[in-house]
Parts: structure tokens; sequence; C-alpha cells
């Protein structure tokens, strides 16, 4: 797994991202566009693949949480951006990245607590009204711009500043899992009745799975907010859901690499077959019903390499 | 247990049960096919709240306390059907359940200062020593699920007793062991007793093993405790042979499950 190395490798991420965010100068906006979108779905669907792939907890919720990032962050540099000079430009952003974050994660904690407490498909579908209820809010809400959605929001958004995020997301998702505290999120998504019987609390760790994950999807909201430059109720329906949870079990449920693939692959693919846009959820469904026929493991699973386990000295 | 009892609509499943484990104590609890055994466990472990009556375990009254809380107590268990974790390997299934004792929450996996990773590194020490001591140390990158049937039984009470517990229940432990994995059980159970000095609370199905390793055994019947006394006793019990041979039709209601 990715990051269990240690803190070098994210380290070696957010560098990356900074070189890469010099190269893509070079890149046209159309091809740098792409790019952050690949990124912020890669944060997308590695939170929701804490959350559905580690846990085991089938949430449709991710839009939702999305769209509270999303908009925070968007509300709090329209109204920031004037009265700041130029050069304070990043600072906003990263405070309106980081409120939309917390907000968003904040969302996550009232929608799980309740609803944790659900299995499999019920919390599939608290989930999913949940969402709906957010983007209804949002429509009547006039402050956040109503059904028209907030437009003019300044271009902040850096094919750096995503990938930086990226690898943040990554770091903290694998650091998790690969630690003794975050194993519970695996032993719980295996079986419930035995791990509260090892002392771990299911109810505690799924909500933590939640927040988390809901946190990196209020970040991704937040780029987005700063990248596509308009935010309307619409952009954040269910089927946006669906796109997140398909990049997450095409990557393969629980797989880090695999998901980061996957959320590559279906940012690009539809960019290039915009000709058959009108057939995407067909194609979809489709995709997924083949999917858990011949390769229920996911399409970018690879045998996964056999860890020595650490023998102490 | 004090005279615990759960019903579940009409139906009294456990009534009136009294029982104690002494420290150190190895107690048996047998009786026959549906007479309330495995109801009566998951009342001690959190899964049930009785009905009526009370449970308590060193001194702290256990009712209303979750599954977890009770671990915390020092309470662990097995289960009747193995329920290892699927996607953990061997090390990583112990490793989780000693997790308890721990006080490291996300900060400190994220940011995996020098504590974290004494804490870590002393987990990984302890986890080694118990798979030594049960001979499962080879076995330790398997996937759980991939072990031998004898190895996954072994590997739930290693389990259990990572999480440091002062009572160890044991979930019909023999279910489905053959006669030489049976005679190691026992050798098992009564090590572990001596080597941890824990108590153990041995739900059983399978005579030989309950007569060899328990030091006071109990007999349900019914929901109903219908003897109590060492192994010699209950074997002489006309009410325990009654219960398990039947009287009339001579049924033979011992499952060798």
């Amino acid at each position: 797994m990715i990051a269990t190395g240690g803190k070098r490798w994210l380290f070696l991420g957010v560098a990356l991202a900074v070189v890469l965010s010099y190269v893509s100068g070079g890149l046209n906006s159309y091809d740098r566009g792409i790019w952050i979108d690949c990124g912020i779905n890669i944060i997308l669907a590695v939170s929701l693949n804490l959350i559905l792939g580690h846990t085991g907890q089938f949430s449709l919720g991710h839009a939702g949480f999305m769209s509270v990032g999303g908009y925070t962050a968007a509300k709090i540099t329209l109204v920031c951006a004037a009265l700041l000079p130029v050069s304070m430009q990043p600072v906003l952003l990263f405070v309106a990245i980081l409120a939309g974050g917390l907000l968003a994660a904040l969302a996550g904690l009232l929608v799980g607590i309740p609803s944790l407490r659900l299995r499999g498909d019920y919390l599939a579908i608290v989930t999913l009204g949940f969402a709906e209820i957010i983007r209804v809010i949002m429509q009547n809400t006039e402050a956040v711009g109503g059904a028209s959605g907030l437009s003019g929001i300044p271009k902040y958004t850096t094919l750096g500043w995503t990938f930086a995020l990226a690898a943040v997301t990554i770091y903290v998702v694998a650091g998790l899992v690969n630690s003794t505290y975050g194993r519970g999120f695996l032993a719980v998504s295996d079986d419930e009745v035995a791990a509260s019987s090892m002392g771990i609390n299911p109810v505690r760790y799924k909500v933590t799975a939640f927040v988390v994950g809901a946190f990196f999807a209020g970040l991704a909201g937040a780029l987005y907010a700063h990248h596509k430059q308009t935010l309307t109720p619409t952009g954040f329906d269910w089927l946006k859901s669906i796109d997140i949870v398909v990049m997450v079990i095409l990557g393969g449920m629980g797989r880090t690499p695999g998901v980061i693939l996957a959320a590559i692959l279906l940012t690009w693919l539809p960019e290039q077959l915009r000709v058959f846009s009108d057939y995407r959820m067909i194609i979809y469904s489709l995709l997924i019903i083949l999917l858990m026929i011949l390769r229920p493991q996911g399409l970018f699973t690879f045998k996964r390499k056999k860890k020595p386990n650490p023998v102490p000295a | 247990m004090d005279r615990a009892t759960i019903r579940f609509g009409g139906l009294t499943a456990v009534s009136a049960l009294d029982l104690s484990i002494g420290p150190n104590e190895m107690v048996g609890l047998i009786g026959p096919n549906g007479a309330g055994k495995t109801t009566a466990f998951n009342m001690i472990t959190g899964v049930y709240q009785p009905t009526e009556g009370g449970i308590s375990f060193l001194g702290h009254p256990t009712t209303g306390l979750k599954p977890h809380q009770l671990t915390k107590l020092g309470i662990a268990r097995t289960f009747q059907n193995i329920r290892l974790f699927s996607s953990l390997s061997v090390f990583d299934n112990v490793r989780v359940a000693t997790q308890l004792h721990r006080r490291h929450g996300i900060i400190n996996a994220l940011w995996r200062g020098r504590d974290f990773r004494d804490s870590e590194a002393e987990v990984e020490a302890t986890v080694m020593d118990l798979l030594a001591i049960f001979k499962l140390e080879a076995l330790r990158g398997e996937m759980a699920t991939s072990l031998p049937y004898g190895a996954q039984r072994r590997l739930e009470i290693v389990r259990a007793l990572a999480t440091k517990p002062k009572l160890l229940l044991l979930d019909e432990p023999a279910a489905g062991m053959n006669p030489t994995e049976k005679e190691e059980l026992m050798h098992l159970i009564r090590f572990i007793q001596e080597r941890f000095s824990i108590s153990v609370l041995l739900v059983e199905h399978d005579m030989t093993v309950v007569m060899g390793v328990c030091q006071r055994i109990a007999v349900l019947e019914y929901g109903v405790k219908i003897a109590e006394g060492n192994p010699s006793e209950i074997r002489s019990n006309p009410a325990v042979i009654e219960a398990y041979l039947g009287t009339e039709e001579g049924e033979e209601e011992v499952e060798d499950a």
C-alpha cells in the first residue's frame, strides 16, 4: 500500500504536486482542466473508499458532502476576495478549503451518528436521502444563489493545490488503515459482532470513517468550486454520488492504488467519448453488472504483495 | 449471574439462572440442544440483555453494557461458528484485538511520532509472543480464513486472549473437531488457564472435553439449571442422565456436532 513507508511518501506526493504545477504551464488550459478534474476525483474516490471499501458502509451521500464543502468555500472567497490583496489569494484559498472540509465533516458527523446504526441497503437509502436534502436546501437558499447557483467564483484552484491535497488524502487514508488503530475499520467491515467482542466500538469506527471521508469530500468540493467557477445544486445530484461509487467499485473496494487508477480513467474516458455522453449512465450500469460477474474484486486489483509481518527484535 | 432470565416473546429461553465463576476457575455449562446454553452465553457477553435479574462482573453490574465495553472490563469470548476477520492476516487478527489497551487515536496514527512507533512496536512484540505460545508464528502472514480448521479455532482463542481478559468464554470450541483435535484442545484450555491465570467458562456439547477440563459443571435443560457440581457428581446425577438420555424412548439426544 501507498504511504506504508511513512511520512516521506506524503512529502514526495506534495513535492510532485509542486513540480506538476510548474510543468503544467506548458499544458493548454483544456488539458490542465482535465488533470485537475482527475485530482479532484482521486480525492473523492479515495475518501469514499475509506467509507465504502475499508469500513464496508455503503454510502451514497458523497456528492452531498462535496456540495457542502464547495458552497462553503465558494461563499467565503466570494465575500472575501474583494477585501484582500491579490497576494493573499493562496491564504484565502487555504482557509476556504479548510472551512469547506470542516463543515462537510460536521455534516458527516450529523448524518453519521443516527444513520450508521443502519446497515447495507438501509444506510445507502438514508445517505442518498441526505444528499438530496442538501441539494434541495441549496436550491432554496437565496444566500447561495438558489436554483441558479453561485457563479463568478475566482479561479484559484491549480494543479499543484489539487495534487497536493490528493497526496494528503491518500496519505491519511493509507496511514489510518495501516495502523493498529485503523485496522479497526477493516475488522468492523469484516464482522461487526466479532469486532465488538474484541473491544472495538463499531459505531465509533464507522462514524470516524464517515467524518474523515466527508472532510475530504468537502475539500474536493472546494477545489471543484474554484476550478469550475460556478456551482449549481443540480451538479451535486445523486448521479454524482454514483459516479464516485463506480470509481471505487471499478478500482476494487479497499484497494487505494486501484481506486486512484479508476478515478483517472473515469475522468479521462468520458472526455474522449463526449459523443456518447447521453448513454453514460447506461454504460456505467452495464459496466458495474459486467464487473460484478467477471471481476468482483475490481478491475485494477492486482494480487496484493504478501507483506512479511515485522519480527520484533 | 443472579437469577438472570431472558424471554423472547412468550418463550422463556433461560429462566432464573444462578451461576458464579470464581477467579481462576474453570466452569463448564452443558445441556442438550436448545437448552439455552448459547443464550446464557450471549447474556454474559452483552449480546442480549436479561429481561429479569442481573449479571455482575468483578462487582460491576454489567446490565446495559455493550459487548465492546464488557471486553474492556475483561470479558473475552470466542464464537461457536468461527468469526475471524477474513480480510486480515493471522497477525493482524490478533493485532486488532490488542488495540483496546492503547490510547493512540487518529492523530497519532497519522503523525506517527516516536511514541506511536514505540507503541506499535510494543503491540507487534505482544502479538508475536502470543502467536509463538500457540505455535502460529509461522502462519502469521497467511490470511486468517485460509488456515486449517483447528488452527482457526486456536487463532480465535489467541485473538480473545490478546484483549487481556480476566474471564474467557469459549462457545463450543470442540465443535467440528475430531478426537485428536479435541485432545489437543483440552491440553490447550488447561494450558491457557495455568499460563494466563484467568477464569474460563466453557459452553460445550462434548462430554469428554467438559468432563476432562472443568472443575465445576452446570447443566441446563429447557432454560433451567437442573444440576451443578464437579464432574463425577454430574456424571451420576439422575436428572442429568434423564435430560441427556431421555426416560421412555431412550432417545439419544447428544449430538456429535
